[in-house]
């Protein structure tokens, strides 16, 4: 090998070896896993090939657990697009020293823990909670209504935790966006409404793009937060692992949960990369 | 135009306030008089929380030493792996570059119960001791990504020139890195580095599978005590923390704004 | 001093240099040339060691030096970009190459400050590169490749960013720091006026090829090859049918029926054969009369004023039009769409297939 090759290559390997070792091999044996027999009696495995934890998750009640994981996912990342979108937006056409203030307000809360967060969802949405207490002071309603445990508290939290992600990506392509064009658009004599369909949404959809896999992504698999605000009424795809690794020890099964999540992740990325997205637009 | 404006101004404070809405009522309960554990009123003002936190120091504070040691261990060494990762990939072109770019980058894309579920099959079938070196091994995984997606974008803007020109002028490669690359990316290390200490901090999923009875990381330790029935004392030290995230945030733009007053610009 | 033999290299499986050698003298300054894309600055980083050939042999003053890191050739580079370290005041730029060599501050400090009066930029020490114009980034580059008393200057297109005043004035200066210094340049530029101006010998490179390597007369006066000619000055290309060779070895051509001589050429040739006239735009004249041997007829088809000067356009035999350069307008009134002879000297007029 050349020398600079060689020199390149002892630099890489140190990184190659981790991801061989603690991302291939460790997802190559929740492949392998996903194949196996689980013993009858504690998380123990019989190496026998089957398939059986996959038919098990046509179940048609593992199917609306899917179902349900998908639908909650949709709806955190349609959300997050319509709250998202206009926020990073017009944090993008901001003035400029406002423009960096927004941008810290919207950070900070990032570095601070995300339980933390939702847990202070927890407070305010209990029966006694501030935002029963607000509405009863108000006179709005009677008595206290039931806000945690539900669906929509579920969506909140999600929302509320992904958010930023969906912000950030569309900040950084509004802010980079060659606003001429819009301009030039107006020049034409398009109307402001076809001029954001036809040039500003096709110019940012990378941010846009890339903001919707960061939302989709992490909420297929974020388990926490059907137990923190959804009372575990609200059973995805993430609690149904947690719950076959730490309950049922059935891991085989999780193995297979975790291989299909896996697979609809890397459509996801696969889409994602064919509409021309990077990697790099994610951060 | 003006009134698109205050349209705009408005939405914004909205989210904003919404953003911080949760946050702001975790300090407020912080200072609670109530003692119930199970009722939300707030009664009283008064510091017992803060009191207890400090006293009970095997509670919390154990476990957020617990996770600022993890997270010190696993930026570092993925700092390191990371960014010497992208520094290589930089350099030239390999036929599997691609792959193991791929590779490394995956745990930042999918969901972290796949990894969490990944690494606790793999560990117990290696008969790894689950404790701080399963939680080191797993978060060094999943912060590579981080630092170097943000390393590579640094280098990208580099003039790839600059190192030649190092070398060019009868630098050896370690000298040429040492005074010329690392200098001109160590920003990117730095807020590489910064993301993947929040990431690592922040963590629950993985780490919530990967620890042993014996190591309790902050995040674990709040989600037990959320579940059970909270002490207040959980919202104590979360306004600390919250406290100095924004004490840093606002010294560092306190110095850049300095600078940059007196560059003259 | 330095050979280059028969150097190739393909990125990706495109080839971009396709066995070249040149030899270059002691403080001689050599230009390659060529359109961008040809493999010049493939050739110049192969020479300071930042890219490997597949195939060739570096030697400088007899020693192989083909695998040799950079940092281990005594060959120094003053990139496009300049590559100043940005991160470095002018001082620990100059000084960096000194500094790896582990030379002592006080006598580093001495010969930055002698670089400086060389590049007259006294006083810049301190100055960061951002704080610098583009002409003082581009001394601050030469200084810091010079400090170092390479046995080679390698120079990317050094002038490229600068506007073509300042240009002008930095091909001077370069040309009186390499006379003064001794040192041998290997200089790379696009454009032509440049590499006329400076060098001692000029490298015509095309798709990782040398066209034809002379002094600036050599090249321009007799161009070996059609892309030569075409790419040094601005020249007409008459396709002429060859009637005769002459005992002499000059040649009777024939352009439309009309017959004129033409000098010896440097390759050779059977009556019967098409090859090119290269007619130099300002060494044609236009004329009512036929003048002298080599003449054409063609009509004036348009006539501008281009400042000092004045281009015109015939249009001769087939369609073809030819356009030439006058310093004034021609003595003899013509007007446009009017009958003309196209003159010029046998001699001035190079041949090439």
């Amino acid at each position: 090998m050349k020398r600079k090759s060689r020199s390149a290559a002892l630099l890489i390997l140190p990184m190659a070896i981790w991801a061989i070792v603690f991302v291939g091999g460790a997802l190559a044996y929740v492949l392998w896993l996903s194949f196996q027999t689980r013993a009858s009696e504690g998380v123990g495995i019989i190496q026998k090939w089957t398939i059986d934890n996959y038919l098990k998750l046509l179940n048609p009640n593992y199917l609306k657990v899917l179902g349900g994981s998908l639908r909650l996912a949709l709806l955190t990342t349609g959300v997050c697009i319509l709250v998202g979108y206009p926020f990073g937006y017009l944090m993008a056409r901001a003035r400029p020293r406002w423009r960096s203030i927004l941008l810290m307000l919207v950070v900070v809360p990032f570095w601070t823990n995300a339980l933390i967060r939702v847990y202070g969802w927890r407070i305010l949405l209990m029966g006694d909670g501030p935002v029963n207490s607000f509405l009863m002071a108000l006179g709005l309603i009677s008595s206290p209504l039931k806000l945690l445990n539900t669906f929509g508290a579920v969506l909140l939290g999600m929302v509320y935790a992904l958010l930023p992600f969906m912000i950030l990506p569309v900040y950084a392509s509004v802010e980079k966006m060659d606003w001429s064009l819009v301009e030039a658009g107006r020049d034409m004599g398009a109307r402001p409404w076809r001029v954001f369909w036809t040039v500003t949404l096709p110019l940012t959809a990378p941010g846009l793009l890339a903001g919707c896999v960061l939302t989709f992504v992490p909420s297929i698999g974020l388990f926490f937060m059907s137990d923190m605000l959804g009372g575990a009424n609200e059973v995805l795809l993430g609690n149904l692992i947690n719950d076959q690794l730490l309950k049922s020890r059935d891991w085989p099964f999780a193995a297979a949960i975790s291989v299909v999540m896996l697979l609809m992740t890397s459509a996801i990325l696969w889409i994602y990369r064919r509409a021309g997205g990077k990697a790099s637009d994610m951060l | 135009m003006k009134r698109k404006r205050i349209f705009a101004g408005i939405f914004l404070a909205v989210v904003l306030a919404l953003l911080y809405l949760p946050i702001v009522v975790v300090a407020v309960f912080s200072f609670n008089e109530n003692t119930n554990r199970f009722t939300y009123n707030f009664t009283g003002f008064s510091l017992q929380y803060y009191e207890q936190l400090f006293r009970d120091t095997k509670g919390l504070l154990a476990a957020l030493w617990q996770s600022l040691k993890l997270a010190l261990y696993s930026c570092g060494i993925s700092a390191v792996i990371g960014t010497l990762g992208a520094v290589g990939m930089a350099r030239r072109k390999f036929r599997f570059s691609g792959a193991i770019e791929g590779l490394a980058t995956f745990p930042a894309m999918i969901p972290e119960i796949i990894l969490a579920m990944a690494f606790l099959a793999m560990f117990s079938a290696v008969g790894l001791p689950f404790g701080m070196l399963t939680l080191v091994l797993s978060h060094v995984t999943f912060c590579i990504p981080y630092i170097f997606i943000v390393v590579k974008g640094r280098l990208a803007g580099m003039d790839p020139e600059l190192p030649e020109a190092a070398r060019d002028l009868g630098a050896g490669p370690v000298r040429t890195f040492l005074t010329v690359t690392l200098p001109l990316i160590f920003p990117g290390v730095l807020s590489g580095t910064l993301l993947a200490f929040a990431m690592s901090m922040d963590d629950f999923v993985i780490s919530y599978f990967v620890t042993g009875s014996r190591t309790t990381t902050l995040p674990i330790k709040i989600y037990a005590s959320v579940r059970t029935g909270v002490s207040l004392q959980v919202n104590a030290l979360s306004t600390l923390m919250i406290g100095v995230v924004f004490l840093t945030v606002a010294f560092f733009r306190l110095i850049r704004r300095n600078k940059t007053i007196r560059r003259g610009e | 001093m330095l050979e280059l033999i028969g150097l190739k290299k393909s990125f990706d499986k495109t080839p971009v240099l396709n066995g070249i050698s040149l030899n270059m003298r002691e403080g001689e300054f050599v230009t390659l040339l060529g359109p961008s894309g040809c493999g010049k600055t493939t050739t110049l980083r192969i020479v300071a060691g930042l890219t490997e050939p597949d195939e060739g042999r570096v030697v400088l003053e007899g020693r192989d030096i083909t695998n040799l890191a950079p940092e281990k050739r005594d060959v120094n580079t003053v990139f496009q970009s300049y590559a100043l370290f940005p991160h470095m005041n002018v001082e620990k730029n100059i000084s960096y190459g000194l500094r790896a060599r582990g030379v002592k501050r006080a006598q580093w400090q001495e010969r930055v400050r002698e670089m400086l009066r060389l590049v007259e930029l006294e006083g810049y020490e301190k100055r960061m590169p951002d704080k610098l114009s583009g002409g003082q980034r581009q001394r601050v580059a030469i200084a810091r490749a010079v400090v170092l008393n390479p046995k080679i200057l390698l120079l990317d297109e050094p002038l490229g960013a600068l506007d073509l005043k300042l240009r002008r004035q930095m091909q001077q200066e370069l040309k009186q720091i390499q006379k003064r210094l001794g040192i041998a340049f290997l200089y790379i530029t696009h454009d032509q006026e440049e590499a006329l101006n400076m060098s001692d010998r000029i490298a015509i490179m095309q798709q990782g090829r040398f066209e034809q390597i002379g002094t600036p007369e050599e090249v321009y006066e007799r161009p070996a090859t059609r892309f030569a000619a075409g790419f040094i000055g601005q020249t007409n290309f008459l396709s002429c049918q060859v009637e005769e060779v002459l005992p002499d070895g000059g040649l009777t051509l024939s352009f439309g029926g009309t017959r004129f001589p033409a000098r010896r050429p440097d390759f050779a040739v059977r009556p019967g054969e098409t090859i090119a006239v290269c007619l130099r735009m300002e060494r044609v004249r236009l004329t009512r009369a036929p003048q002298g041997a080599c003449a054409i007829p063609g009509v004036l088809k348009s006539r501008r004023y281009a400042g000092g000067s004045i281009r015109e356009e015939v249009e001769v035999f087939g369609g073809q039009e030819i356009a030439l350069i006058m310093q004034s307008a021609s003595e003899e009134r013509v007007e446009e769409g009017q009958q003309v002879y196209l003159c010029w000297n046998r001699e001035e007029a190079a041949l090439v297939r």
